[in-house]
């Protein structure tokens, strides 16, 4: 194998667990939920976070499921604090009382990333599958209490993508700094109920120009960030800086993945941190190391001029829409397999628009 | 509004930043939300002295002293400016 400079990861995200009081309709969690038997005790947390931060770690994103419901959140939390670790907490909200923000203050947390389903409480609830909105909102007003660095974050798609405005103005209201509006991505349970989520290009075009003047007027009192609806792009988004290249990711049970979706990928064998040290397994796995560089490409990517800039796209997404991991990125106006996107788009585009797409909750069974 | 710093402002890290050093590397680590920053020396040196309690002339001070050079006020106002577009200080 041609050598391959190997950086020291800067970001953890710690799927602590896949329990979750959400059923979201567009869950990035593997359809095959992972039970509360499998995860890993507060110590291998531990030792997770202490291997992290020697193999160059600095930051974690505490995610599920819902974290919340880890008793021993608090207690992770602080022993990321002692090692010199940035901690977000990525929730739902639900689980989240006065007195567990304070201790999470306490605990040494350093930001929350609460999510949100939609601006009105119907909407929302719809969306999640349950009675969350009033929750949520009890949750904001405890953060802001606590005195934590407090974002939010909305996935966008067809049922709540009229709504941008009235998101972004219930987010400042809920005294969030900064918001993530971000277009669903296609893996897991979205994956699955794609065409009732996809927007049309009128949809989309209209929040967009939205969520692009609101930006300016809230310009210094609000950070509006947009996540691109790539089916909608021409060019596929960057697979954050490359695989295996900043950020590793660890399951409820251990597996340690170069990123949160690349269990779909079904054709590679991971590594559990029950069984290795997470330096060998970001240094010499065979996970690791297939998508690093360049040499692995197929064309058109491989004499592509764009490869710095985006890696061929991401990896899962070739996976789950061409079988094979090491395919162009189909959103690529270049991939020989765009057509496979071109088609949903062209049905989700057709009239008459209002056709019925059975939605699946997550926890359904199929 | 950035344009409102000079050397009376006394400029505060954000909440949600933090400053690390990170012996894996051997610098400064400036880390956010969604992101981590490498700094170096200076900025780094700079960024510990936003305290929300030295204003920007006696940070300068402290700075010129430290390194034995004179006028850098400019560049520190500069650069201060800068973080705070990015929001990672506040005024
Ligand atoms: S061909 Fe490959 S490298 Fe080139 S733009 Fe498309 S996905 Fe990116
Ligand atoms: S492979 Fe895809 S899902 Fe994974 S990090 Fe890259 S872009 Fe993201």
């Amino acid at each position: 194998m041609s050598a391959i400079d190997i950086n020291p990861p800067y970001a953890l995200l710690a799927e602590l667990t896949h329990r979750c009081p959400l059923r979201c309709i567009y869950c990035s969690n593997p359809l095959e939920l992972l039970a509360q038997t499998s995860e890993l005790s507060t110590s291998l947390w531990f030792e997770v976070l202490t291997q992290a931060r020697a193999l160059g770690v600095v930051q974690v994103h505490l995610s599920g499921g819902e974290p919340l419901t880890r008793p021993d959140l608090d207690r992770i939390v602080e022993r990321a604090a002692q090692l010199g670790i940035y901690s977000n907490l990525i929730t739902s909200g639900l689980g989240l009382t006065d007195a567990r923000a304070q201790k999470l203050s306490a605990a040494g947390l350093s930001h929350v990333q609460l999510s949100i389903q939609a601006a009105d409480l119907q909407t929302a609830d719809g969306i999640a599958g349950i009675a969350a909105f009033e929750k949520k909102k009890s949750a904001a007003e405890f953060i802001c209490k606590a005195g934590l660095p407090f974002s939010m974050n909305a996935v966008l798609h067809r049922s709540n993508l009229a709504q941008v405005g009235d998101i972004i103005d219930l987010c400042r209201a809920w005294g969030a700094e900064r918001l993530e509006l971000a277009n669903t991505q296609y893996y897991g349970w979205a994956m699955l109920n794609r065409e009732a989520l996809l927007p049309t290009a009128a949809e989309l075009a209209q929040a967009e120009s939205v969520y692009l003047q609101r930006k300016s007027q809230l310009q210094g009192e609000m950070e509006l960030l947009w996540i691109l609806s790539d089916y909608y792009e021409q060019f596929p988004k960057a697979c954050m800086g490359g695989w295996g290249q900043l950020q590793l990711t660890v399951t409820p049970d251990g597996t340690v993945l170069p990123c949160q979706a690349a269990k779909a990928i079904s054709s590679l064998p991971f590594e559990n941190v029950r069984q290795r040290e997470l330096s060998w397994i970001w240094n010499h796995s065979e996970s690791f190391n297939k998508f690093r560089g360049f040499e692995w490409m197929k064309e058109p990517c491989h004499s592509c001029e764009r490869k710095e800039i985006d890696f061929g796209g991401c990896r899962c997404q070739a996976f789950l829409l061409t079988g094979d991991a090491a395919n162009t990125d189909p959103v690529c106006c270049w991939s020989p397999d765009r057509p496979a996107v071109d088609r949903v788009l062209a049905k989700v585009n057709t009239p008459p628009e209002k056709a019925k797409f059975e939605l699946k909750f997550r926890g359904d069974s199929n | 509004m950035n344009d409102s710093i000079d050397r009376h402002s006394k400029p505060k890290l954000a909440r949600k930043a933090k400053l690390q050093f990170d012996s894996v590397r051997s610098l400064t680590l400036l880390l956010l939300p969604e992101r981590v920053v490498k700094l170096n020396k200076t900025a780094a040196d700079i960024l510990h002295l936003c305290d929300g309690k030295r204003a920007i002339e006696e940070i300068t001070k402290e700075l010129e002293l430290r390194y034995s050079q004179a006028g850098l006020e400019s560049e520190i106002i500069e650069f201060v400016r800068d973080v705070s577009r990015n929001g990672w200080v506040e005024k």
